[in-house]
């Protein structure tokens, strides 16, 4: 059995593991392909129906403009998943990097990055965040129009503070693997150091890295909403699922389906996502028995 | 002992230090020129304005404005809010003990859930209690703060009517009936706080047990006659808790940022809300002075997390 088969044999054994890979799954095609089945436009107003639970012709309610909150939370799911992925996806290159140059380079070269990662974890990051964003959001703008460059700095800043865990883990695996007697071989065949790493170390080195960067994925979603949820995040006019419950929470007496409906679709978002984690731990790591 | 504290409290120095340097350069780097309206008011000759500039320091070289930011930092001189026209520190202080209070509460009762539901996981793996614990955590973990604080507002305010869900400092009423109000009122961000952090703990607690049950010295206790309840608390939970505290220490970050987000849903005035009220009125000195002030609790937290590391493990401390 190659080792991705047996991965995915273990991976199959953690049952809470593979249900949220199809919550997540359905998520997925609803955000992607929702908007092509329900035609209401996001920014609809209708005064005549406003606040309104669920019904036929707005099957999550509306808000107090009467805006139909079905199409605008398939709309924010499309974002805040972006988000959480080009987020981890910074996280795992930069952290990989770092780990990977730690790893392999003893000496000052290790001990300085080192330094910069614990200095990392050791940042208060939302305070820094939301510092980020207010300094930083007109100029960027400008450059990218509202949207893009909201998005690009918000996946930026928190990618910046994702990548440490990874570092970490890949220092690791290098600091075990180069030690190792397939490593020894590949040396004394003549292969270079870069080869080496790309070939023989990094592929090894992979496991831990997977979960990491899932889990990854969770905090970059929740750190999007908490600052949308702030009223720091994207602007008014794109319905994050955060920014979804900062417009509710001044109206939770007359209409709780507007925060149950975003908070719910973070919940099980988050949940889903750390449940695949915790399967691919299971899965991934070759010490544990199932 | 005394040399092992005075070599931890040498270390959080670089710390402190490359943190004010990441501040310093996020400030340095931020566009907008403090002097920008003056060089469109046409009342200002430019020479004025270039002999401001000069005065205030502001074209010295960087390494320079640095040293003079860092001085004036350690010095207290955070300059004026723009907004409430008092000093940055003054507004700060008043608002520390609020924050310090409801962190502290929530890390106490985080304690109290993950000790006891982590170890009893950790003692039955795999059995029913263990499987219905390692969910539910895992379930909070992923339940974002400020989503339970909006459904614990609904339930317990909006529904039940039992708990007030603004807080107000200024309560009407005195002696007794005072502190029970203020108790009442602190019980939703509390709990909020508090069953996120314990859940993450309970995840950390299992595993640290788990992984020191299986050794050797476990066995021995056990085979020594000693009661259960000894082994566990005695044996297996006092070397449990040395990776525990590490990992707690690495969650302070994300323990301030819950605190902002609470005290923002509960409108707490601690510094996490004079945050956010700041940044959205742009009051740069207090936003430049909470997230310092943020910064100095985190290493504080961590340099208190390396001193428990060294109570809790003799070995660390005397080498």
């Amino acid at each position: 059995m190659s080792p991705w088969g047996e991965a995915w044999r273990r991976f199959r054994r953690h049952r809470m593991a593979v249900l949220s890979l199809g919550v997540l799954a359905a998520l997925v095609a609803a955000v992607v392909l929702g908007p092509f089945a329900w035609h209401v436009p996001i920014d609809a107003i209708d005064f005549s129906a406003t606040t309104q639970g669920p019904s036929a012709a707005h099957p999550f309610g509306t808000d107090d403009l009467g805006q139909d909150l079905l199409s605008r939370m398939l709309y924010g799911g499309r974002i805040s998943l972006a988000v959480g992925i080009a987020a981890m996806g910074m996280a795992v290159v930069v952290g990989v990097t770092i780990g990977a140059l730690a790893g392999i380079s003893r000496g000052p070269v290790d001990a300085a990055l080192m330094w910069v990662t614990d200095l990392f974890l050791s940042l208060p990051q939302l305070p820094l965040l939301l510092l980020l964003i207010y300094l930083f959001r007109e100029p960027l703008k400008a450059v990218f129009g509202p949207e893009g460059g909201v998005f690009v700095m918000i996946v930026l800043v928190i990618g910046c503070f994702g990548w440490m865990q990874v570092a970490r883990l890949v220092r690791a695996q290098f600091f075990s693997l180069r030690e190792k007697e397939f490593v020894e071989a590949a040396r004394a065949l003549g292969a270079t150091t870069p080869r080496v790493v790309w070939r023989h170390i990094l592929p090894n080195a992979l496991g831990p890295v997977i979960v990491a960067g899932t889990i990854n994925v969770a905090a970059a979603i929740i750190a999007e909403s908490t600052l949308s949820f702030l009223g720091l995040g994207f602007p008014p006019d794109i319905p994050t699922w955060g920014r979804l419950l900062f417009d509710s929470k001044d109206h939770l007496d007359i209409a709780a389906h507007w925060a149950l409906f975003p908070g719910g679709a973070i919940f099980l978002t988050v949940m889903a996502i750390n449940f695949v984690g915790d399967g691919l731990r299971d899965a991934l790591d070759p010490r544990r028995v199932l | 002992m005394g040399v092992f504290v005075l070599r931890r409290l040498a270390l959080a120095v670089p710390s402190l230090l490359g943190i004010s340097i990441v501040l310093f350069t996020v400030l340095a780097l931020a566009p907008g020129d403090p002097f920008a309206e003056l060089a469109t008011n046409s009342n200002v000759p430019p020479e004025v304005r270039v002999h401001l500039r000069a005065s205030l320091g502001l074209d010295d070289p960087v390494a320079l404005r640095y040293l003079h930011w860092l001085a004036a930092m350690l010095r207290g001189d955070w300059g004026f809010s723009f907004i409430s026209r008092i000093d940055v520190t003054t507004l700060i202080w008043q608002r520390v003990p609020v924050t310090l209070a409801l962190i502290g509460s929530s890390q106490l009762l985080a304690l109290a859930i993950a000790l006891p539901v982590g170890t009893l996981s950790a003692v039955r793996p795999y059995s029913w209690f263990d499987r219905i614990a390692s969910t539910i955590a895992l379930a909070g973990f992923s339940l974002p703060t400020f989503f339970t604080g909006i459904l614990l507002i609904l339930v317990f305010s909006i529904k039940l009517d039992w708990l007030p869900f603004v807080y107000r400092a200024d309560v009407e009423a005195t002696g007794w009936a005072a502190a029970v109000e203020h108790v009442r009122q602190a019980i939703m961000p509390v709990v909020v706080l508090g069953l996120f952090q314990g859940a993450g703990w309970t995840r950390y607690v299992r595993s640290a047990v788990l992984d020191v049950v299986r050794l050797d010295h476990v066995t021995t206790a056990r085979s020594k006659g000693l009661a259960e309840r000894v082994v566990i608390t005695r044996h297996v939970l006092r070397n449990a808790l040395i990776p525990v505290v590490t990992l707690v220490a690495l969650q302070m970050p994300t323990v301030f940022g819950g605190a902002i987000v609470t005290e923002q849903i509960f409108r707490i005035p601690g510094i996490g809300s004079l945050l956010i009220d700041a940044i959205l009125r742009n009051d740069t000195p207090v936003i430049m002075g909470v997230t310092f002030v943020f910064s100095v609790l985190v290493i504080l937290f961590n340099l208190v997390a390396d001193l428990l590391y060294g109570l809790l493990d003799p070995r660390i401390a005397y080498r």
